[in-house]
């Protein structure tokens, strides 16, 4: 299988997932955006494992071992990530990041 | 074996002086036991020291016998000499200076007088001063001129003597301005003091010149110098020349001599113990000190001679005309002087034998005076007269010491002047001539000054105020000591040839060899003749005074008189032309105007120029170049701080926006690069 597929597939995704972080302003997109960037990375260790030669191979098959761990920890970042939104719009009123600027000079 | 504790003599006084300075005060008779004390110890040493000495020397030339059938010194017999010190550290090149002593017959004889006048002088001081609240300051500074003063005899090295030399001249200064409440006292110190000063240059260079010769400041490694001969000749005399100014200075010679008569100033035991007795001879007794070498230059001689010569029959004249007492014997005190200055030039034994009899009759006479100043409270004869019957101890041992003076036989100045007049006559040639023909005129006016004197205060009607009355005991009974020396101290020295083996003569000999060279010896003519002068002094004022004491003609001889009391004009020419319109109106101004405007200007100019650099360098290098420096790293700080924060905006997607593209470059270099 032609490995250039899976990977071009992967940057649009890490594209979009960097366009939707720098460009949206809402928390809770920024959040799915970072998401997808995590979707583009695991797309890459699936698609990388299939490109390592058979006679040296993979037999642990750690790219999909990974996929399946960047998939947890995503859920779980997920989890955190929410909780911070929600503790924001709890104190702000809002989930927009252009407000949440108390660390400004 | 008793001249090895010499040193102590004047070691006695130096330790008065401190004990006086610190504990005076506070001293049942305020410091004056101690000094008395002190110098009574340094009379016996003195006694002692002179006892061994003498009896060295006389018995060398009573082996040689009587003067006149000499024949050499019996297995090379040295006249005495001891010579002890302690080198100092060497002063680098082949020069060191030795803190030592020499005693020798001269150091013997000064010893003598310097203690014995300084003793009378104490305990008449006691009396005198009674009533001075400086008592305690006046015994310190007694004591340190009796330290001084024994120093520079003892001096076995020139410049130790110059030491001695100087603190007498500064202890002269002290006490003629002791009184200094009184302008006129102070002007009569520094007077003093300046113009000593200006013959000590003179000795200062001779010391100097002979130290340059010989290599050694050793008086008697100048002494073996001459002896081995060899020296430049027109170098030698120069150095003597020079140090005789420095004794014409001291010992008030013509034509310095205007210092000793303001010298009186001062109390009057200060001036029978410096100013006739001791300071003043020291002059005369640094040209016996280097006799020797004198000898080895007629040139010096010579100058001696003339200036002794002129000194006596000059202040001779002046004595005839003060009316101050204290001003006579001041007068004839600079024409004795002279006399020793004048005999020094021809013969070693008339001088310092009439230096050691005029210490004891000059003491005594300045005692009297003091004593008759203390009852008539005035220094002036004009307000004495008729003292002869209040005062009978200060009248007879005047009397005995006028007579001294005068040189009646047998008294002590007889013996001594007439010596001077032979030696004077058989050295002969010009200057032995000029001293005998002015030494003869000088015996004549002595004679008639001081029975003018001795009429002034004592004959005829009591002129000033009060009733005199005759001292307290303490103040007579130095009188009467002294009258005694002043009557019989020339006996020691009789011009017999029998008796010279035995006097003074061989007593104080520096080399046996000039001893029996230069007998001593009476010439009757001579004596007769100076006799004769000294009497018709005598009888001449006796004739104009008798009667009418106050008259005092003297004044009224025109244009003599005047120029008498005018002193020559030498006091002008010093006074009003040196000092005053020379000093003070060209030189004085010349020299605070160079002061003023060159010295104080090149100052002045050079610290506003350093404070107009320094406030440029201020400005521009400190405030600006570093001050500038700090404030610019730390404004520069600020700025680029203030232009840096605005990064934080604290939007996370800036942040991260800024983090893609700086991966996104740094992979592209690292893609490229590699």
């Amino acid at each position: 299988m032609q490995a250039v597929f899976p990977l071009t597939f992967a940057a649009l995704l890490f594209s979009a997932g960097v366009y939707g972080v720098l460009s949206r302003r809402n928390a809770v997109l920024v959040l799915m955006s970072v998401e997808l960037m995590l979707a583009a990375v695991t797309v890459n260790l699936v698609a990388f494992h299939g490109l390592v030669t058979t006679d040296v191979g993979d037999p642990l098959l750690s790219g999909q071992a990974f996929a399946l761990f960047v998939m947890a920890v995503g859920a779980a970042e997920v989890g955190v990530g929410l909780a911070i939104v929600l503790l924001l719009y709890r104190n702000r009123a809002t989930v927009n990041v252009d407000d949440a600027d108390l660390m400004k000079y | 074996m008793f001249s090895e504790w010499a040193w102590l003599i004047p070691a006695l006084p130096a330790v008065s002086v401190l004990i006086i300075t610190f504990t005076g005060r506070a001293l049942p008779r305020r410091g004056a036991e101690v000094g008395l004390v002190a110098m009574a110890a340094a009379l016996v040493l003195s006694l002692v020291v002179a006892w061994e000495v003498f009896s060295h020397n006389a018995g060398i030339t009573q082996a040689i016998g009587p003067a006149g059938e000499a024949q050499a010194a019996p297995g090379g017999a040295e006249a005495f000499l001891l010579e002890r010190g302690l080198t100092l550290t060497p002063l680098g090149g082949d020069l060191t200076v030795e803190l030592g002593m020499r005693v020798d017959g001269l150091t013997a004889m000064m010893f003598l007088l310097v203690s014995a006048v300084s003793l009378m002088v104490h305990v008449y001081s006691v009396g005198y001063l009674r009533d001075d609240p400086r008592f305690t300051y006046f015994f310190a500074l007694l004591s340190l001129f009796s330290f001084s003063m024994l120093l520079l005899v003892i001096a076995s090295d020139l410049l130790v003597l110059l030491v001695g030399w100087e603190l007498v001249g500064i202890c002269s200064f002290l006490l003629i301005g002791f009184w200094w409440e009184d302008k006129h006292n102070q002007d009569a110190s520094i007077k003093a003091f300046l113009t000593t000063k200006l013959g000590d240059v003179g000795l200062i260079i001779g010391v100097v010149a002979l130290a340059g010769m010989f290599g050694t400041f050793s008086i008697q490694g100048v002494l073996d110098g001459i002896a081995a001969g060899g020296f430049e000749q027109g170098l030698l005399t120069f150095a003597l020349l020079a140090m005789v100014l420095g004794a014409v200075g001291k010992s008030a010679q013509f034509p310095l001599h205007t210092w000793l008569p303001d010298a009186m100033a001062g109390p009057t035991p200060v001036s029978a113990l410096i100013h006739a007795a001791t300071m003043v001879t020291a002059g005369v007794f640094l040209v016996a000190r280097l006799f020797p070498a004198y000898q080895a230059a007629p040139a010096a001689q010579a100058t001696l001679a003339v200036i002794g010569a002129i000194t006596l029959v000059m202040a001779g004249l002046l004595a005839l005309v003060q009316t101050d007492l204290k001003k006579v014997l001041a007068y004839s005190t600079v024409s004795q002087l002279g006399y020793m200055v004048a005999a020094l030039s021809f013969s070693y034994v008339a001088g310092i034998f009439h230096l050691f009899t005029h210490g004891f009759f000059k003491a005594l006479l300045f005692l009297g005076a003091g004593s008759v100043i203390h009852a008539a409270h005035s220094n002036h004869m004009t307000d004495m007269g008729g003292l002869r019957r209040v005062m009978p101890v200060t009248f007879w041992t005047f009397l005995a010491g006028s007579l001294a003076l005068i040189a009646i036989p047998p008294l002590a100045g007889f013996w001594s002047k007439d010596e001077i007049l032979v030696a004077a006559f058989e050295a002969g040639g010009y200057t032995g001539g000029l001293v005998l023909v002015l030494g003869l005129l000088g015996g004549l006016i002595t004679a008639f000054y001081m029975t003018r004197a001795l009429y002034l205060v004592f004959a005829g009607e009591f002129r000033g105020h009060g009733h005199p009355h005759e001292s307290e005991p303490a103040m007579t009974a130095p009188l009467v000591a002294l009258a005694v020396p002043a009557v019989a101290i020339g006996w020691i020295n009789l011009p017999f040839p029998a008796v010279q083996p035995l006097s003074f003569s061989s007593w104080v000999m520096f080399d046996v060899d000039y001893w029996v060279a230069n007998p001593i010896e009476l010439n009757a003519a001579i004596a007769a003749l100076a006799t004769a002068l000294a009497l018709a002094g005598v009888l001449g004022a006796r004739a104009i005074y008798r009667e009418a004491p106050e008259r005092d003609p003297v004044h009224h001889l025109g244009l003599l008189s005047h120029v008498l009391e005018r002193r020559y004009y030498l006091d002008d020419l010093y006074t009003d032309l040196i000092a005053r319109t020379a000093v003070r109106d060209r030189l004085a101004p010349a020299a605070v105007w160079f002061s003023d405007r060159v010295l104080d200007g090149a100052v002045y100019w050079s610290g506003r120029g350093t404070a107009a650099l320094g406030r440029v360098l201020y400005d521009t290098g400190d405030q600006r170049g570093i001050d500038g420096a700090i404030n610019g790293l730390g404004a520069s700080a600020l700025w680029s701080g203030a232009r840096m924060r605005l990064a934080q905006s604290g939007n996370v997607q800036l942040y991260a926006g800024a983090l893609f593209i700086g991966v996104f470059v740094l992979a592209v270099v690292f893609a490229t690069g590699a």
